[in-house]
């Protein structure tokens, strides 16, 4: 069917040049999180991102299957590492003889925060990493954690699920501006030697299939995300990483400012999606 | 069939070899309105061994689009439109010149430029991540590109 449809189609692609959307689309799924939790996964556009018309979460974009699993807490694989993180929320560790639990309580303290992450403090921008890795270290004397350890990713994970179901909402004016700006230039550069940006592929071809995956518009509302194919929980910035990496590019690392300011640019892309973590993908 | 291409291949190969010395250099190639007329090696491609790289590697271009003559592949992508029938809108100059720089056809295309080594935005070492250790390759080596031309002459419908 969608073959066909390209193929019918490909005459039309040659006169206008690709950029038109979508041909073969997010499919019609609705996704109630275990049968009570109604998410967002379709809402019109940000001004700030209008050529998109529609903005979509990835999650309509899977296959029935992997769709399934992130519909339940039962068969979502990413929920060990959320519920091994709600433990280590009050385990003490550290010089300082504490749990994050000793200053926080609870973790349902942390409800609303995500959707307007990251966000611009003193000049930098913070994404939940470096809030978690600030406090192990300044308040808990503790070490830090890697960037895409299951410990830190299963946190971040547990503090963003806490907000699950509202409307993410990150702010890109103000102190935020040039590192949104920053962003969203590097969302639009060619890298590597394929010459591809993430716009080629998530802006002007999500539906496309390109081999055998089907392209979504590459949001991040479901972060951190269970990967089937990794079988863990991975980082935004991971993802980022995997996807430059395949344009034949040097990357950046993990925790980079410059996939800091991306982060920021591209959450910005997904305002009015549900935040969906943990989601499930291929 | 398959082996009178390779004994004119060959025959050609020798009548050309005189006069061409090396293929040119990415930098060397020279356009007109996108076509490249010159062969790169000075010798037909092999279509057998170009449609080996339609599916492979640093070709992989049905990664972008679909071809019929290659249905007993699974995933044809919908980047870009359906090769069917490539050699009745394009000929052999054309096509060369879409697959060695398809930029220089179609300006801001997404296709990759195959045969080109410099002037990329962070370019890596192959799929690695890292920087490239010297001078990179091109996607496909002179005699690829010929090859895949050669593949792409005979999609007639
Ligand atoms: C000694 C007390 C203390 C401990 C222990 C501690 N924190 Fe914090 N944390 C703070 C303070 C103080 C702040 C900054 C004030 C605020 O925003 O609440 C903060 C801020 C945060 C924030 C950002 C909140 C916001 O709204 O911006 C997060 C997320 C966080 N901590 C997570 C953790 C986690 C996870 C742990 C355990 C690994 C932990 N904290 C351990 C004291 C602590
Ligand atoms: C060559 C095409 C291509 C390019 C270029 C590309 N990606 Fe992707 N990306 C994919 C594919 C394929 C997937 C997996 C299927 C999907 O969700 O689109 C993916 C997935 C993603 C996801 C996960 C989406 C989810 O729902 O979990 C994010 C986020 C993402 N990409 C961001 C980016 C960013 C940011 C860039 C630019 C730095 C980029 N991608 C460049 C092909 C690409
Ligand atoms: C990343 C995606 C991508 C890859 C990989 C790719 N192409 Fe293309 N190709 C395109 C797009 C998109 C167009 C349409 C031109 C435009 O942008 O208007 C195109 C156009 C073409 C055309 C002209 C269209 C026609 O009428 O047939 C030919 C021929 C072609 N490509 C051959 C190839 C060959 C051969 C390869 C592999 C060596 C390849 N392509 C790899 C994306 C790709």
């Amino acid at each position: 069917m969608n073959l066909q449809y390209a193929l019918g189609i490909a005459g039309l692609t040659l006169a206008v040049g690709i950029g038109t959307a979508a041909f073969a689309g997010p499919d019609e799924d609705k996704l109630v999180i275990n049968d009570v939790i109604e998410m967002i996964t379709e809402a019109p556009a940000p001004e700030h991102v209008k050529q998109l018309g529609t903005i979509y979460s990835g999650w309509r974009f899977r296959t029935d299957d992997t769709q399934a699993l992130e519909a339940d807490d039962f068969s979502n694989p990413a929920m060990l590492a959320v519920d091994a993180a709600a433990e280590a929320f009050s385990k003490v560790e550290g010089e300082a003889g504490k749990s994050c639990a000793s200053c926080h309580e609870d973790v349902s303290k942390f409800k609303g925060l995500a959707p307007s992450m990251p966000k611009v403090v003193d000049g930098k921008v913070v994404v939940f990493e470096d809030m978690i890795n600030s406090c192990r270290t300044n308040n808990m004397k503790a070490e830090a954690w890697k960037w895409n350890s299951d410990e830190m990713q299963g946190m971040v994970a547990l503090i963003k699920n806490q907000s699950r179901g509202m409307p993410v909402n990150v702010t890109i004016d103000g102190d935020a501006k040039p590192f949104w700006e920053k962003g969203k230039e590097m969302y639009y550069t060619r890298y590597g030697q394929l010459e591809l940006s993430c716009a080629n592929c998530h802006e002007d071809n999500y539906g496309n299939m390109i081999r055998a995956d089907h392209l979504s518009q590459g949001q991040i509302n479901g972060f951190p995300t269970y990967r089937l194919k990794q079988a863990k929980l991975i980082s935004v910035h991971n993802r980022f990483k995997g996807c430059i990496r395949d344009t034949r590019a040097e990357t950046f690392k993990e925790g980079s400012d410059e996939f800091k300011a991306l982060e920021l640019y591209v959450a910005s892309r997904g305002n009015g999606l549900s935040v969906e973590t943990p989601a499930v993908r291929q | 069939m398959k082996r009178a291409t390779n004994v004119l291949a060959a025959l050609s190969v020798c009548a050309a070899s005189a006069a061409f010395a090396a293929p040119p250099a990415p930098g060397d190639v020279v356009y007109e309105d996108g076509a490249v007329a010159q062969s790169l090696t000075g010798a037909p491609g092999d279509p057998a061994a170009g449609k080996v790289l339609m599916n492979k590697g640093s070709g992989n271009c049905i990664a972008c689009h679909a071809v019929s003559d290659l249905s007993e592949l699974q995933f044809h992508g919908e980047i870009g439109p359906s090769l069917d029938g490539a050699a009745d809108r394009w000929n052999e100059a054309q096509l060369r010149g879409i697959v060695a720089n398809a930029k220089m056809t179609f300006p801001e295309t997404m296709m990759p430029s195959f045969y080109k080594v410099d002037g990329f935005i962070r370019p890596g070492n192959a799929y690695t991540g890292k920087a490239p250790e010297g001078p990179l390759d091109p996607l496909l080596s002179a005699q690829q590109i010929e090859d895949v031309v050669a593949y792409l002459m005979t999609l007639k419908e």
